[in-house]
């Protein structure tokens, strides 16, 4: 499966928030790490935003800091944010041929494998799996 | 927020044939689906059956919560000796209390006493929150692919 950088760097900015919930970073802190620029970066805290997923505050002490429900926020709230949603992409050219049907058929195959696999994944059990929640 | 739910004590315990009735409406229940003789005849092959077999059940303060059952199958697939959990339930208003974890743990345990050293099952993808309980217990997508046809669509 193919996502976007933006999904890639959303994905890597909760699970780093939310590892450490009473930390905040900011925005040039977390686009360092992902060897990006702020610019990049807040736009897409813009969008987890806005999905109640994180918070910024102000001040010299300020930053992001992740807001969301980590036993109830799975990888596919995260994906569904910035692409589009598995089964709902528009038809391509040929999918009206018998060909193009049977090529649809194994991408739609594919596609439904991967929305499980994203939505049965909490951010916690990410978290926990890979043993990186830092305790507070 | 998460609301914290009220401690309950679970106990485990093997499955006696007077669990039927409740293993069976808990199922029907959770399925919509009854289906007592089928869940009387899993209690005479697992419970009390040969040391590989495990049906478990749960319960809190004394009253039946869940259960769970489980087998340690060797070359079906070509697999190698592995611990098959078949069925898992809890009863909605107990869950997330830990009890599905203590059954899966507890059949993990039986598996390795029993020298495997892994534990498969098959789930409904489209089902996801059994999806993510076991995802939740470490679980992950293993070697094997399921393939289904449908016969009555004439597939062959």
């Amino acid at each position: 499966m193919k996502l976007q950088t933006a999904t890639r760097l959303a994905l890597y900015a909760v699970l780093e928030l939310a590892r450490d919930r009473e930390r905040q970073r900011s925005a040039v802190e977390l686009a360092e790490s992902l060897g990006v620029s702020t610019n990049h970066l807040a736009k897409v805290m813009r969008s987890l935003g806005r999905a109640g997923l994180v918070a910024a505050e102000r001040g010299a002490a300020g930053g992001y800091r992740f807001t969301g429900n980590a036993r109830r926020t799975t990888l596919m709230d995260i994906v569904a944010l910035f692409e589009e949603q598995p089964g709902s992409r528009a038809p391509e050219s040929g999918e009206g041929t018998p060909v193009g049907a049977a090529i649809a058929s194994v991408l739609r195959e594919i596609d439904e494998i991967a929305e499980a696999t994203l939505r049965s994944i909490t951010i916690e059990t990410l978290l926990r799996q890979g043993n990186i929640v830092r305790q507070s | 927020m998460l609301i914290s739910k009220s401690p309950l004590s679970f106990t485990l315990r093997g499955a006696e044939p007077a669990d039927l009735s409740a293993i069976s409406a808990l199922d029907q229940r959770i399925t919509g689906v009854g289906k007592r003789a089928w869940w009387q005849s899993q209690i005479s092959h697992y419970a009390g059956g040969p040391p590989e077999r495990f049906f478990l059940v749960i319960e809190g303060d004394g009253r039946f919560a869940g259960f769970a059952m489980g087998e340690i199958r060797a070359w079906e697939f070509g697999s190698p000796p592995c611990g098959w959990i078949f069925a898992i339930q809890i009863d909605p208003s107990l869950r997330e209390r830990r009890a599905g974890t203590m059954l899966f743990e507890a059949l993990c345990a039986r598996f390795r006493e029993q020298g495997v050293a892994r534990v498969r099952t098959l789930v409904d993808r489209k089902d996801l929150q059994i999806l993510s309980f076991f995802r939740a217990q470490g679980m992950r997508a293993g070697p094997s692919l399921q393939l289904d046809l449908d016969l009555k669509a004439g597939a062959t």
